[in-house]
């Protein structure tokens, strides 16, 4: 059997629009001429070309819906990134970005997919899960889902207010988190890394047989993984996605 | 597309440290950056084996402690993976591919590598012999980390990583060249660096 060939042309898409999402993530609104859409969870490259010719390319996760006809990435600035730094200090409106995509086909969830849906995600981890969260919600899916979200600390919470909006709207939706350094007053979240314990807290049972998305930096994704096994997890419903801290 | 593009206000930090040893598209790290579609597999070792089969006279298995006996090879390579990091003069320790095939008859072309946790890549026979490949099972001098595939893994270097598979138990042989987990969805069936074949039609 040889696969279906088709190449994935490298594309010019505009940004229209660039968000502030917390201090140091920056959303791209892109129209992209020519797209052919995404599922949940898939990615793009991105490459930049310097005058000189020299060029270099990165992935980053969708963080929009397939329904949304514009692609919407979510860029986390990494201070000794060469990429995320343009990206998030350089780019405004009415700049163009190369790209290609989507690619990635394992990490990903279509509505026909079911659930319940269990979502982990650390830090910018949180992108592909709220591209799902996104498609839930668009599709009218009321396939029951729960979000574990880890962040550092308050103000680095990606996407808290149109997350608290869905779930307020939304019984089958909840949103769990977790601070792993400053809390603010009043906090009444989770206030350490995420553990076999929490997981076993937040998370539905092994027999209830949830499907699992697991997406952060490799420890977090490493704990996760394998303490959803220990708690009687199929492998198989635990797909993981990792962002190393060597990305850029 | 993308002939004389310019990306508005790019100078680039990270010049390529020696063009001639990375390939196109592709950024150097120090770090050992870890990717996987699941779960770690953590098989203890006396229930770890390797197995050929398919196109063969006879299938072949080995427990660990007989792998363990088997003549390996030190290795320092550079290595390349899919999602853009290559790493430089990686040190490990395995058993040529070359040393598991001995002595084995097949009419085989293409190999599948099958692992714990179901993954699976597809390889042609002639990119895993000739002193290509190996099943290693040491990196920098140390067991090989569950998280970078240990007890054991192939290592494909002149091929992106993901035909590297970790976890690996065996391998395959077969006369068709069947996609394997991430050739499947989307991703090249030869996966040469150098001709930035990431992905299907490049």
């Amino acid at each position: 059997m040889v696969a279906r060939l088709y190449r994935t042309l490298w594309r010019i898409g505009e940004v229209v629009g660039v968000v502030s999402e917390t201090p140091r993530t920056k959303s791209l609104v892109l129209d992209v001429p020519g797209w052919e859409g995404h599922k949940a969870g898939q990615h793009v490259d991105v490459r930049l070309t310097a005058p000189d010719g020299y060029q270099t390319q990165r992935s980053y996760s969708i963080a929009s819906a397939p329904e949304d006809e514009r692609v919407v990435l979510t860029v986390d600035r990494l201070d000794d990134g060469e990429v995320s730094t343009y990206l998030t200090d350089v780019v405004t409106a009415g700049d163009r970005l190369e790209l290609r995509g989507p690619i990635g086909g394992y990490f990903t969830w279509e509505e026909g997919d079911g659930g319940p849906l269990f979502l982990v995600g650390g830090g910018s981890g949180v992108v592909p899960l709220m591209a799902m969260t996104r498609h839930r919600a668009t599709s009218g899916s009321d396939v029951p889902t729960r979000l574990l979200l880890s962040f550092r600390s308050h103000e680095e919470i990606i996407y808290r207010e149109e997350l608290e909006d869905l779930a307020a709207h939304d019984g089958s939706l909840e949103v769990f988190y977790t601070l792993t350094r400053a809390r603010p007053q009043g906090w009444t979240g989770y206030h350490r890394r995420i553990d076999a314990r929490m997981l076993e807290e937040v998370s539905w049972g092994p027999h209830e047989s949830p499907l699992a998305f697991v997406c952060g930096p490799t420890p977090l994704v490493e704990t996760v993984g394998t303490a959803l096994v220990g708690l009687g997890h199929d492998p198989a419903r635990v797909k993981t996605e990792r962002f190393g801290a060597t990305g850029g | 597309m993308g002939e004389g593009f310019i990306s508005r206000g790019f100078g680039g930090r990270r010049r390529r440290p020696d063009d001639s040893r990375l390939p196109p598209g592709q950024y150097l790290v120090d770090g050992f950056p870890v990717l996987s579609a699941g779960p770690t597999p953590l098989t203890p070792l006396e229930q770890w084996d390797f197995t050929l089969v398919g196109e063969v006279d006879e299938p072949k298995r080995w427990s660990w402690e007989e792998f363990g006996q088997l003549p390996s090879e030190e290795i320092t390579t550079d290595i390349h993976c899919v999602t853009k990091w290559s790493k430089f003069d990686t040190r490990w320790e395995g058993v040529s591919v070359d040393t598991l095939l001995e002595g084995v008859e097949t009419s085989a072309e293409y190999i599948t590598a099958y692992c714990d946790g179901g993954y699976t890549t597809n390889l042609a026979l002639e990119d895993v012999t000739g002193g290509k490949a190996w099943v290693a099972f040491a990196y920098d001098g140390e067991p090989l980390e569950p998280v970078h595939g240990g007890p054991a893994r192939l290592l494909v270097p002149h091929l992106y990583f993901w035909k590297s598979a970790k976890w690996v138990r065996g391998l395959r042989l077969a006369t068709q060249n069947e996609p394997g987990f991430w050739e499947s969805l989307g991703y090249h069936n030869f996966g040469d660096p150098w001709r930035e074949q990431r992905y299907w039609g490049d």
